[in-house]
């Protein structure tokens, strides 16, 4: 992801010289000085072509009655009826709440939390406890979303260890992963543990920037170390972390579908069933492929028109924007 | 007083390490110990009834084998793939007098922020033939976009004159990109390809869409369909007895698999790590 932190100078910064170039190569002489390089872009725009815009354009099964095995162009169309199909559908619009009660809920506890463990390691002074801290808390990153979900359901089984926690106070075995009520909370557990140690990285980095003449000011104006964070290292990092927050809002109904595919069942759909899980199993368990395309580009639209609003109102507040 | 906040910030970073390294420890301590000791819930951080066995069920199995097989064989070729792909459109981006090079970066950027969605692509792969092949697992996700934009940041970032000085002697562009460019680039490539190799490693998701053949699945696939089988309601069948010994069977089995399935990962994360970290750190400045 590239993030401006300072959008400002540098947006009319890259168009000013543009303006003042004098006149821009005709097409036939920039082709004719450069054909070797736009030789080496043939495959990799032919990948995105095939592999990431034809599935757009393949979004048009949503209005026609496409038939499993047919052509991803076939059928006949059939206009806006799978819109008027789900939007009537009230499994759509469980489904459509569980997503924004867990993308948000996976936001406000995701999002802080890296910006504290940053400023905690920032204090220590270390740096052997912290390099270890660090690596420790990045290591979960690395794992596949089967070995995550494995360990979440070793750690919750009947004999794992939070019900042996459970029976020291006297509690009956839960079967944690077939409670409803508990799903989202073990969902946002599972991924604060695998996402805040890696989420520091860019704090630290934004952390480094900030001038120790500050630090030593705010000591002689008689500032303790709480007081300094607050006053110095928060404001310090506010550019990353108003952009980041940008990135998540615009992108938090992007929910972790793989994970919850593997850790959901028909116990915990009440809860647990999000758009794009509920999408996989319409067309790929069921076959009502147009249906499910009429769902996952809605979801599609919402998504792109939340990045875009989101990256609008940073910039017109705060002046910080994604691109 | 700051020493205070300083013990207390050290001992709330040790609560952070225990609880993120609890569950590999439990999990390690299962995999060596005998099944009647984890039914019972008392097996925490130490095995109980210390045995090999669980390791020799599961290294037994042929079919685990042919999937870790399997999972290296899509790692090496797809992050190969991927690898040259990648190198090549970063390396025509980097180049600020390229015209259209502003469209060239838009058609990677837009599909960060707009996708097909599943169905169109699983429709595609179909339709293409790539079904049960392992075209299916490499091709579909052959760039990254973020790991573009990252070589593509450190490609501007390398200094011109010796790519200039090369052209003057008449040399082409791909052999500047060869022989001018790679050599200088190794720590960024070196990062790419492991971003590459633990995306691919890790992957799970486009084997389970769309292979079918037990022969073809990667480990993940394994490892998932062991899970499944031991927590989907759909497993719970008519008689509880039989179903809760293949539950305690599968659990025992699960966290050797998961052991097994991480192992490469595990031993070479304390060598690799910081140039993850650099790569991220790449990839967080403005291109």
């Amino acid at each position: 992801m590239t993030l401006s932190t300072a959008a400002p100078p540098a947006g009319p910064a890259e168009k000013a010289p543009a303006r003042g170039r004098p006149g821009r190569r005709p097409i036939r002489r920039a082709f004719l000085r450069d054909w070797q390089l736009y030789t080496l872009a043939i495959v990799p725009l032919a990948f995105f072509v095939i592999f990431r815009y034809a599935p757009m354009i393949g979004n048009i099964i949503a209005f026609r009655r496409f038939q499993p095995g047919g052509s991803m162009f076939g059928g006949t169309w059939v206009g806006l009826r799978y819109f008027e199909m789900f939007l009537a559908d009230p499994t759509f619009w469980r489904v459509f709440t569980n997503t924004v009660i867990i993308g948000l809920l996976s936001t406000v506890v995701c999002f802080p939390l890296p910006i504290v463990l940053a400023l905690m390691l920032n204090e220590v002074r270390n740096h052997a406890f912290k390099r270890f801290v660090q690596s420790v808390s990045y290591l979960p990153h690395f794992l596949s979303t089967v070995v995550v979900a494995a360990i979440v359901m070793q750690l919750l089984t009947v004999d794992g260890p939070v019900n042996q926690l459970l029976s020291f106070t006297g509690g009956p075995p839960v079967a944690f992963l077939q409670e409803a009520d508990l799903f989202r909370t073990i969902y946002v557990s599972s991924e604060v543990w695998q996402t805040v140690g890696w989420g520091t990285i860019i704090y630290l980095a934004a952390l480094t920037t900030i001038d120790e003449q500050l630090y030593e000011s705010a000591k002689i104006d008689g500032a303790g170390r709480l007081r300094q964070i607050w006053h110095v290292t928060l404001p310090g990092i506010r550019p990353t972390i108003i952009t980041l927050l940008v990135l998540n809002i615009g992108t938090f109904m992007a929910v972790g579908f793989e994970k919850i595919l593997l850790l959901y069942n028909p116990a915990t759909y009440p809860t647990a069933d999000v758009i794009s899980t509920y999408l996989y199993r319409l067309g790929v368990v069921s076959g009502n492929f147009s249906y499910a395309t009429a769902i996952g580009l809605f979801e599609a639209v919402i998504g792109l028109v939340m990045v875009f609003g989101a990256n609008l109102l940073s910039r017109r507040t705060v002046g910080a924007s994604l691109w | 007083m700051v020493s205070r906040v300083r013990w207390v910030n050290a001992t709330l970073l040790i609560g952070v390490v225990v609880v993120t390294l609890y569950p590999f420890f439990n999990i390690v301590a299962r995999s060596f110990s005998a099944e009647k000791y984890i039914v019972s819930g008392q097996v925490n951080l130490w095995p109980k009834g210390f045995n090999l066995t669980t390791y020799q069920i599961v290294m037994s199995d042929p079919v685990f084998w042919i999937n870790y097989r399997n999972t290296v064989v899509y790692t090496v070729v797809a992050t190969a793939i991927s690898m040259v792909v990648t190198t090549c459109y970063a390396y025509v981006l980097s180049k600020p007098h390229l015209r259209g090079r502003k469209v060239l970066i838009g058609v990677a950027v837009f599909t960060m922020f707009f996708s097909g969605g599943l169905i169109p692509q699983y429709v595609l792969i179909s339709n293409l033939g790539l079904t049960n092949t392992i075209w299916s697992i490499v091709l579909p996700n052959a760039i990254s976009v973020f790991n573009l934009l990252v070589m593509k940041t450190f490609f501007e970032g390398l200094p011109r004159e010796l790519e200039e000085a090369a052209a003057i002697d008449g040399m082409n562009t791909y052999g500047i990109l060869a022989k001018i460019v790679l050599p200088l680039s190794k720590a960024v490539l070196a990062t790419m390809v492991l971003f590459y190799a633990v995306s691919f490693w890790n992957s799970w998701f486009p084997a389970f869409l769309y292979l079918d053949k037990i022969e073809m699945f990667p480990v993940t696939i394994y490892l998932r369909n062991l899970i499944a089988g031991a927590t989907g309601a759909e497993s719970a069948g008519a008689n509880p007895d039989v179903h809760s010994e293949i539950m305690q069977v599968a659990s025992n089995i699960q966290a050797v698999t998961i052991i097994l399935t991480i192992l490469p990962i595990l031993m070479i994360y304390p060598f690799v790590q910081r140039f993850f970290v650099s790569g991220v750190m790449l990839g967080a400045v403005k291109g």
